[in-house]
């Protein structure tokens, strides 16, 4: 019984893989969605990630009395891998119920529908790194061979969204108000996880070892960390990637549970 | 090789108030031991039960029953997207649905577009789509229109664009909600053609209607759903007669009280 139910949620994530190509066709519908009357289309996301990426950097430069030259491209990265997440955790919670009308008519994998809210925000985030290198030239800092790191840890990044996401996606889909508290919940731990602060400004050791156990502060060093010039820690390669592999097979069987109640749900 | 076998077949679902959809008003019962808030608010429902049938290549069965009877739901088993809560079913098969045609349409994309979200919807993928465009806006007829936003065309016209995407290839069963009839007359003619077609093609047909007159011309046997459940299952010379003689029975006990 456990070996069949297992199959049913590996099978539907496989063959939403293998119908990668539906994810891409829904999720690049919703990008041209947002901007189909706008002249300057997809790049006032850009525009508006910049001009918030300036006033930060300002603001809390001053405020934490940093050096512009470092805290720039640092907070840069940590708020544009954070707006990837944030949105596609928000955006993830609703949906299963926002395919409703899909859901109830065809059998189109579960997985696609959280595959396409990952791969919308993706395309978002590869507008927002354009970013990235106009802050570089700013402050006059080049790029080190560890930029190639960033691959393993978006793709780590990636694996963990599309479990949690699944699992988000279907309690959302059976306990409607479970957004809500999804929502005000990554609302603290955007305070609590080094995007806007950096972990060095922490002057109490108890607080930096506290933050090891915020798995988001090791999912966003490893993309932030590469592009820096960093070599994120290996104990952070390790963390999100065990998390990967436990939430992953949880996710799996869960979907294999639910799946089938999701109809009746959305 | 179509096929379709059901065995003591049967789904529950559940009904949601929203007391049942709160997760905090489940914790607050869970933590208090379920004596605070009041009755959890889920209902099952029992659609479908016991079914016991087997379709095979060839057949063109029609679904009959009053509202309510478990025909949606029928047919939404027939093209999985429900699963049975007891028995077993076995569907063998790709599947095609005309039920609802202008799903996936979305009104601010151009008709060529939306020709490939819902090509993508239905696993087409780009290339096939690709090859066979040019056949599929000539059969829309929407000539300049294609390249315009659907939400600028008429509810005819969208139609003729769900239904020429929707029906062009031939699934091995094929699942349909009464007869499709779509556009002015000109178009009309044509549909027609392509939907006998695609029924005449398609190994199994399931057809869900109300029409005495189209289940006796296109169908070789009659499942009669009632109270979610098999009341008949025959060709539509046995079938057909007593359902809608039960029907006219009724419709007289009406006028008399």
């Amino acid at each position: 019984m456990s070996n069949k139910q297992k199959s049913v949620g590996w099978d539907d994530f496989t063959s939403a893989l293998r119908n990668f190509h539906v994810v891409k066709v829904m999720g690049g519908q919703d990008i041209k969605m947002r901007y189909k009357r706008s002249k300057m289309g997809p790049f006032w996301i850009t525009i508006s990630m910049a001009v918030m990426i300036t006033t930060m950097g300002l603001v809390f430069g001053n405020l934490f009395k940093t050096n512009v030259k470092e805290f720039l491209p640092y907070l840069t990265l940590g708020l544009i891998t954070w707006s990837f997440i944030q949105s596609s955790i928000s955006e993830g919670c609703d949906a299963l119920i926002s395919s409703e009308g899909i859901i109830k008519q065809l059998p189109v994998p579960l997985h696609v529908h959280v595959m396409r809210v990952i791969w919308k925000n993706f395309i978002i985030f590869l507008h927002n790194i354009v970013i990235f290198p106009l802050v570089l030239i700013a402050v006059q800092k080049s790029v080190d061979w560890t930029v190639f790191l960033v691959i393993p840890g978006f793709i780590l990044l990636i694996l963990n969204l599309t479990w949690a996401l699944m699992i988000l996606s279907m309690i959302c889909a059976r306990f409607r108000d479970m957004t809500q508290i999804v929502l005000s919940i990554m609302q603290v731990i955007f305070y609590l996880t080094p995007v806007i602060w950096m972990p060095k400004l922490l002057s109490h050791s108890a607080a930096a070892a506290l933050l090891t156990f915020n798995p988001l502060y090791h999912l966003i060093d490893l993309v932030r960390g590469p592009l820096l010039g960093e070599i994120p820690m290996m104990s952070s390669y390790i963390i999100a990637g065990v998390m990967a592999i436990v939430g992953l097979a949880l996710s799996i069987v869960m979907t294999s549970k639910y799946k089938y109640r999701v109809p009746y749900w959305v | 090789m179509a096929i379709i076998k059901f065995e003591n077949v049967g789904i529950d679902f559940p009904i949601f108030n929203a007391q049942a959809r709160s997760i905090k008003k489940n914790f607050i019962n869970f933590a208090t031991g379920g004596k605070v808030g009041q009755h959890d608010g889920k209902v099952v429902v029992s659609a479908l039960n016991n079914l016991n049938f087997e379709i095979k290549d060839g057949e063109r069965v029609g679904l009959i029953g009053h509202n309510g009877a478990g025909k949606t739901t029928l047919l939404r088993m027939f093209s999985k997207v429900y699963h049975p809560t007891s028995g077993s079913a076995t569907i063998e098969g790709d599947i095609g649905s005309l039920i609802s045609i202008s799903l996936g349409i979305n009104q601010e994309f151009t008709g060529r577009e939306n020709i490939y979200i819902r090509g993508a919807l239905l696993g087409l993928r780009k290339k096939e789509i690709d090859a066979r465009i040019e056949e599929i806006i000539e059969f829309t007829d929407l000539g300049d229109f294609i390249d315009m936003p659907v939400r600028t065309y008429s509810s005819g016209m969208q139609m003729r664009l769900g239904f020429s995407v929707s029906t062009i290839f031939t699934p091995e069963i094929l699942l349909m909600d009464e007869w499709l009839s779509v556009g002015d007359e000109g178009f009309k003619e044509k549909a027609e053609t392509r939907l006998t077609n695609i029924i005449n093609a398609t190994k199994i047909l399931i057809l869900a209607s109300h029409s005495n007159e189209l289940l006796r011309k296109t169908c070789t046997r009659i499942l009669w759903l009632e109270h979610g459940t098999v009341k008949m299952d025959g060709t539509p010379e046995e079938v057909l007669p007593l359902y809608f003689k039960s029907n006219i029975k009724k419709g007289d006990l009406l006028t008399n009280t």
